[in-house]
């Protein structure tokens, strides 16, 4: 039971009650996907967080680098057209 | 007064309460962070059970008692538990063992007292039956992966239901108690009980390729008061504040 290298990291996701999408709830160990989502229910649901639950292995998730975040994101910052709200609507237009 | 419905409430709250108590000495103390919060979860489902027990149990006593009062003021001999739930939690594969072969007799047992004629009863039953479907299939699971795990991690499990396995019959027998309320449809059946575990830890120990031991000297005498050492240790720890300071709140 010491030998811990068979217990890999996953991530837990948990779509609450009101909730439409799987929201990040944290991670944990588990050595398969029975045991994780049997973790998952006792760690991340135990206040009534959830009704559904997923869990994924960890080194399958593709993150993004941190170093890159200039290059991802900052060319998004001054395209405020992309946002509806720089958008004139005319006044005959009502209830939008 | 009742006797026998009050003697047989009293019986299930108090193993509800010893096995919550034994679950939870693992705090902060478990294998892992994540089994460590999974054993305490199920000793508050225990004792969420407990309460409601005790309720009932006091309303059905003659005397003007609490729920507290019942777990916290009665001596050993005065406790109905089964003698399986005192026993020590000893290491991780112990405490699975104990808690397999209570959970699966109590999810059968619950099956049974759904459809009692007692109101009260078959509504604990079922708000139970579905936490103990849960602590089924985290025990069973925990059989399964050490049964079948490692050679040390298989050695200890097939200890574990060695040594428990002595306390498993008393889960089964019947007295007046038991045979009175039954007759009268306010009780769980146990020999119908008893098939259904039979069957579900036979195939369980086969799948973890462990060794169904052979039919073992009965220990027996919880129901009756007349319980191991063990308990008095556990009634000392779980007691002493309310005794020592009665009726102190916080």
């Amino acid at each position: 039971m010491t030998d811990k290298k068979d217990y890999q990291l996953w991530e837990v996701f948990i779509r609450s009650n009101r909730g439409i999408d799987h929201k990040h709830a944290g991670s944990l160990r588990a050595s398969d996907a029975e045991m994780a989502m049997q973790n998952a229910r006792d760690l991340y649901t135990r206040r009534m967080e959830g009704v559904s639950i997923w869990v994924v292995p960890s080194s399958q998730i593709v993150a993004s680098d941190p170093d890159d975040k200039s290059v991802l994101f900052d060319p998004s910052g001054d395209k405020i057209y992309r946002h509806p709200t720089f958008y004139k609507l005319p006044k005959e237009l009502e209830h939008m | 007064m009742n006797n026998d419905l009050y003697t047989y409430t009293l019986r299930q709250a108090d193993n509800a309460m010893i096995l919550c108590q034994r679950l939870c000495q693992w705090a902060a103390k478990a294998p892992e962070l994540e089994e460590d919060i999974a054993l305490t979860n199920i000793g508050l489902d225990m004792i969420g059970q407990a309460r409601s027990l005790y309720q009932y149990a006091a309303e059905l006593s003659d005397k003007d008692i609490s729920e507290d009062d019942l777990a916290f003021m009665r001596d050993e001999r005065q406790w109905r538990n089964l003698l399986l739930v005192e026993q020590p939690s000893g290491n991780f594969a112990d405490t699975i063992a104990r808690q397999y072969f209570y959970d699966v007799w109590h999810l059968a047992f619950l099956q049974e007292l759904v459809n009692c004629n007692d109101e009260m009863l078959a509504a604990i039953a079922t708000k139970s039956v579905k936490e103990a479907q849960y602590h089924v299939r985290h025990s069973s699971n925990w059989v399964k992966r050490l049964g079948d795990g490692t050679e040390l991690s298989h050695e200890r499990m097939q200890e574990a239901v060695n040594e428990m396995w002595q306390f498993t019959p008393e889960m089964f027998e019947s007295d007046e108690v038991d045979q009175r309320l039954l007759a009268k449809g306010h009780a769980a059946d146990l020999s119908k009980v008893k098939v259904i575990w039979d069957t579900a830890v036979t195939a369980l120990l086969e799948e973890a390729t462990l060794i169904k031991p052979d039919e073992a000297f009965l220990m027996s005498g919880g129901r009756q008061g007349i319980h191991t050492q063990h308990l008095g240790y556990i009634l000392a720890e779980m007691q002493i504040l309310p005794r020592s300071m009665p009726g102190c709140k916080w």
